[in-house]
């Protein structure tokens, strides 16, 4: 025992540092991968981008003038996805969270759903929204179909959040006569805002960087849309246009990448932004 | 004006208390054959707790016995825990308040409520106490001021808090956070105080304020402490009950004005359990 106790001090030293050592290295190497990642495109795409690039109309195929009509129709996609699945998910997380005891059916369901592959919500929506809805190959039948896609995922988030919160903020406005309405609009949703933003944020980030599932419920026509019912190429599509069907593409296709890399910082600023300032406004007039 | 008015009138909804005719003693809390189960397992069984109007009643017993059931019992939080059932005829202030019909906000309006932790909620101090008053109708800014020094007064916070009304409520210490729900629930102009250990996760001078507050509280409310510790119990209580186990539910073994019990306990497992204490 006393041998063993004199040993393990030093026995244990040598495997923390090498373990806190590789933890390191392994942090490092995915900051690495995001690096290169935002590097690379940066490098390739910096080059391409201009104010003309973001607001013309491509020619020659692409290969020439810009991406307008790509960006506002990722715009209006993401509008469409995000105004269809944002209520729906808080209210369900607001459900599973404070009232079903007994949820676990959804909440399976849910976590397979966010775990389909997007080509199957593609398939779905083509059939669904595109056919039997009669939306055609449109803006609301992408948007509506990405709504679906991000649904579990932002609804998951946003009830982790919820259910994040002390008991005491529940149990207590209750002992305290407080509806439990004015107890979830005026404490409990502004309280757990920070976490509700980064469910919508994560809902963002996989409707702008999907692809499959838009293919053939928004279509790729690149024509600047007028209406939700016009059929309109996102800017991920456009990348993958670029890069896999037009020869001398790619540096279209990185400008684009680019373009969607800001889009997505700026509009997660924007949505944390806008959480902090109503959660923080709410609070006040709690 | 001051904010009672704007407050659900209390009287207007309470009968007379009941009164024993021989001592003139009113219970404000009055429980028959009480019980409660969680699902399946009976928590407590048959309790027939009487609460006096205006005394401090303590509820001792050992760990899991049901005692912070009980008081949930009382205002009706029973109806927010899952799986929760309960039986058996509960009076508030002379009014059945055991009826799926009651309206358990006008209860828990009456009955307020101090939980073991204290747990103010995530906004300023002042917001604490003008949230829940808003809430039940007191609006005006010149009320809700009214409101919430009186009640920060009562407590002895109002001193150490003035200057900083507007700061966040969770910068308060433990003890102070405590105080400040007890003003939160003041504030409501409640009849009764149900306490749920509410000096367990205070440090020791802390329980020092704490406890002379509920002292200083006697006779104006009701009160209905859990508590753990006896000492506590010989210091604050007017009335003590004791529930115990028996197959695994609560029973109540015995209550009466704290001397009675303490010196002269009826119950074998009273006197053991006072007994345990000492040594």
């Amino acid at each position: 025992m006393v041998r063993a106790a004199q040993r393990n001090p030093s026995a244990n030293s040598v495997s923390d540092r090498i373990a806190g050592k590789s933890l390191t290295l392994a942090a490092l190497l995915v900051a690495a991968l995001i690096l290169w990642v935002v590097v690379d495109v940066l490098w390739q795409g910096a080059g391409r981008l201009s104010w003309e690039f973001v607001t013309t109309a491509p020619s020659d195929v692409g290969r020439a003038g810009g991406i307008a009509p790509m960006l506002v129709a990722t715009m209006l996609i993401l509008a469409v996805c995000l105004a269809a699945a944002t209520p729906m998910a808080i209210a369900t997380a607001i459900w599973l969270a404070e009232f079903a005891a007994a949820g676990r059916a959804l909440r399976l369901s849910l976590d397979v759903l966010a775990g389909m592959p997007s080509i199957v919500f593609g398939l779905f929506g083509y059939v669904f929204f595109v056919h039997m809805l009669g939306l055609g190959f449109s803006i609301l039948a992408g948007g509506l179909t990405l709504a679906c896609m991000v649904l579990p995922v932002v609804t998951r988030a946003c009830e982790e959040s919820l259910r994040a919160l002390p008991d005491g903020y529940r149990l207590g406005c209750a002992a305290l006569g407080v509806s439990r309405a004015a107890t979830l609009w005026r404490l409990q949703l502004p309280a757990a805002m920070p976490g509700l933003a980064v469910g919508i944020v994560l809902g963002i980030g996989r409707a702008l960087a999907e692809t499959a599932a838009l293919l053939y419920t928004s279509g790729y026509v690149d024509r600047m849309p007028t209406s939700f019912s016009d059929s309109g190429r996102a800017l991920s599509i456009h990348i993958f246009d670029m890069s896999m069907n037009v020869p001398g593409g790619d540096r279209g296709a990185y400008g684009t990448a680019l373009v969607l890399l800001v889009m997505l910082i700026g509009i997660n600023a924007v949505v944390f932004a806008i959480s902090t300032w109503w959660s923080e406004t709410r609070l006040e007039q709690a | 004006m001051n904010h009672y008015e704007q407050l659900v009138p209390l009287h207007a909804q309470s009968r007379p208390v009941v009164m024993d005719a021989d001592s003139g003693r009113r219970d404000y809390i009055v429980t028959r054959a009480l019980s409660m189960h969680y699902g399946e397992r009976q928590v407590l069984r048959d309790i027939s707790l009487q609460v006096a109007a205006g005394r401090i009643t303590a509820l001792i017993g050992p760990s899991g016995v049901g005692k912070s059931s009980l008081l949930a019992c009382v205002n009706r939080l029973t109806d927010m825990l899952p799986g929760a059932h309960v039986n058996g005829e509960l009076r508030v202030g002379g009014v059945d308040a055991s009826h799926a019909a009651t309206d358990v906000i006008a209860l828990r309006r009456r009955v307020g409520m101090i939980f073991q932790k204290p747990n103010p909620f995530p906004l300023s101090i002042w917001n604490n106490l003008a949230f829940p008053l808003r809430e039940h109708g007191v609006r005006a800014k010149s009320q809700l001021t009214e409101a919430i020094t009186t009640a920060l007064q009562e407590v002895g916070l109002w001193g150490e808090v003035k200057d900083r009304l507007h700061a966040a409520a969770l910068s308060l210490s433990g003890g102070q956070q405590q105080r400040l729900c007890m003003a939160r629930a003041l504030a409501l102009q409640p009849e009764a105080l149900l306490m749920d250990e509410p000096c367990s996760a205070l440090d020791p001078i802390a329980v020092g304020v704490v406890e002379e507050l509920i002292a200083r509280l006697r006779g104006r409310y009701t009160m209905l402490i859990v508590t753990h510790n006896l000492a506590q119990a010989r210091r604050l209580a007017d009335d003590v009950a004791l529930l115990w186990p028996r197959d695994g539910a609560g029973e109540l073994v015995e209550q009466g004005p704290a001397a009675h019990l303490f010196d002269s306990p009826r119950a074998a497992v009273t006197a053991a359990y006072l007994r345990s204490e000492r040594i």
